[in-house]
């Protein structure tokens, strides 16, 4: 179950794609941390994550996790955006077949999942095919 | 520090062991490598367990088992670094031995994953992954190891066929181990005309859920020595190492960073390299995962781990068997338990006790037991003393 804490303090990221960006040494976290895994420093600016991105790598998910058994088969990539940062995500309003490592995607707010029955509808990035 | 050696070894059958709990299979094992040590009593206990909290609804291990054990009011350690819990519990109890903290100890490990459905055993597996920002998109571990595999594919041009023999070897070393959840031989076809879970992994490319448990008992190496045990075999290096747990925050997803790390530290301290060994047992979670780890450890040039797979080397009587025992594929993978099995084979094969899936000769070999997607691996090496 994901709660409506736990839900809510996301919204920035899932929402808003909000990212920390090193200022020691211009690094940019999604989502954002307390340290640079790179310097070790502890100031951040916020910045908005690139919007482009391309396919690293993906799968089919045939046999989904409960909350998304409605929606198999579907796609999820590792997408590396322009900024240099790389997310997990659904690849969308595509066709499975002719999907493919170093496409071009661009990210869409969606719905993501529903937590259970009665519980809240979860919100946040997915990608398309671009262009 | 000192010399650490193992002197027994401990486990059950391994399947869907639906009359026996959690405790009782644990208890199993502990009892068999207490005798098989030929000790009268463990100085401490350390149980590697990846959720006793979501398959059985059971947390605080140590001293529920250290006392089921008759072994109370002893210390009893749960570990826990998801399915690399057991290989980690193993490497706690090696240096409390090394310390001098403890003289005879018990590593051990267990999972019982069959009282709960398949949707639950997944959610459990899945928090071995980034909660927020990896499952809460919809993908599973299947799904992750999946996506390793399409870029080892791309980049290397591994082959479906090279990742199905993977299996095809797995399933033919199980058939030979009488403690193996699957005994049965299949074929590549069969492996690659099984169902799609995560597109290019098939259902024969997965291990399966499993209930399990296995122990081993360690002591000083002098100890061993003296207690005229069966056969001493001695711990040449114990190491340990991470990496991101997000997959996404990994520079290159076709390479497991962690399994190189802890193997270089482990080949160092045994002042050996990977030629040297007669055998590895590895965390072939998914036949992809096989692959990887057999590249991290320097065991095949980087890309080379598929056609590798394919030629035999890693074949009983190949230059380098991989998986002996099965492996996870074919053996089972009650998570918590599977870094103790491994030793476990070790054992019997250094001991000659392998029956028809024996490596000849063996005299040294290594085990790599892996968390999630890697973010953690423990690596140890074991020789004949």
């Amino acid at each position: 179950m994901i709660g409506s804490a736990r839900y809510w303090r996301e919204i920035p990221q899932r929402y808003r794609y909000e990212a920390g960006k090193c200022t020691g040494c211009d690094k940019i976290f999604f989502p954002p941390r307390n340290v640079c895994s790179k310097c070790r420093g502890q100031e951040f600016e916020t910045v908005t994550l690139a919007k482009n991105g391309e396919v690293e790598a993906f799968t089919i998910i045939r046999v989904a996790p409960s909350g998304f058994q409605d929606e198999s088969p579907y796609a999820v990539g590792v997408i590396r955006l322009e900024d240099g940062v790389k997310v997990t995500a659904q690849i969308t309003d595509c066709d499975l077949e002719k999907l493919a490592i170093g496409d071009q995607v661009s990210r869409e707010f969606r719905l993501v999942q529903q937590d259970g029955e009665s519980g809240i509808l979860c919100y946040g990035y997915k990608f398309v095919p671009r262009g | 520090m000192r010399e650490v050696a193992v002197i027994g070894v401990g486990m059950n059958r391994w399947g869907e062991l639906w009359k026996k709990s959690h405790r009782q299979i644990w208890t199993e094992a502990a009892i068999e490598a207490i005798e098989d040590a030929g000790v009268d009593h463990v100085d401490a206990m350390y149980v590697g367990c990846m959720s006793g909290g979501l398959f059985v609804g059971q947390e605080h291990l140590g001293p529920l088992l250290a006392e089921q054990l008759g072994m109370g009011p002893i210390p009893g350690t749960r570990v826990e670094s998801a399915c690399a819990s057991g290989g980690l519990a193993f490497r706690q109890a090696y240096l409390a031995v090394a310390s001098g903290e403890h003289d005879i100890v018990i590593a051990s490990g267990v999972e019982k994953m069959t009282d709960v459905d398949g949707g639950a055993a997944t959610y459990a597996l899945s928090t071995a992954a980034d909660q927020e920002y990896e499952c809460y998109q919809g993908i599973t571990f299947p799904g992750l190891y999946a996506m390793m595999a399409s870029v080892h594919m791309a980049k290397y041009g591994t082959t479906r066929k090279q990742l199905a023999d993977v299996a095809v070897k797995n399933h033919y070393n199980g058939a030979r181990n009488p403690l193996a959840q699957f005994q049965g031989e299949i074929t590549a076809d069969q492996v690659m005309s099984s169902v799609l879970v995560a597109d290019p992994l098939r259902i024969l490319d997965c291990s399966p859920i499993t209930d399990g448990a296995a122990a081993v008992i360690l002591v000083p190496l002098d100890y061993a020595k003296k207690m005229n045990a069966d056969m001493v075999v001695r711990v040449a290096a114990s190491a340990h190492a991470t990496d991101a747990i997000a997959l996404h925050d990994r520079e290159d997803l076709a390479w497991l960073a962690s399994t190189q790390v802890a193997a270089e530290k482990a080949y160092k301290q045994a002042g050996i390299t990977s030629k040297d060994l007669s055998f590895c047992e590895v965390h072939d979670c998914f036949t992809i995962a096989e692959v990887m780890v057999s590249e991290a450890l320097g065991l095949f040039d980087r890309g080379s781990g598929g056609p590798a797979a394919s030629s035999g080397a890693t074949a009983l009587g190949g230059e380098i068997p991989i998986n002996p025992s099965g492996g996870l594929k074919s053996k089972g993978h009650p998570v918590g338990a599977t870094g103790v099995a491994q030793i476990r084979e070790v054992m019997m094969q250094l001991r000659g006790k392998a029956g028809d899936r024996q490596v000849k000769n063996a005299h040294r070999a290594l085990t790599q037991n892996m968390g999630g997607t890697g973010a953690s691996t423990v690596v140890h090496i074991f020789e004949r003393a």
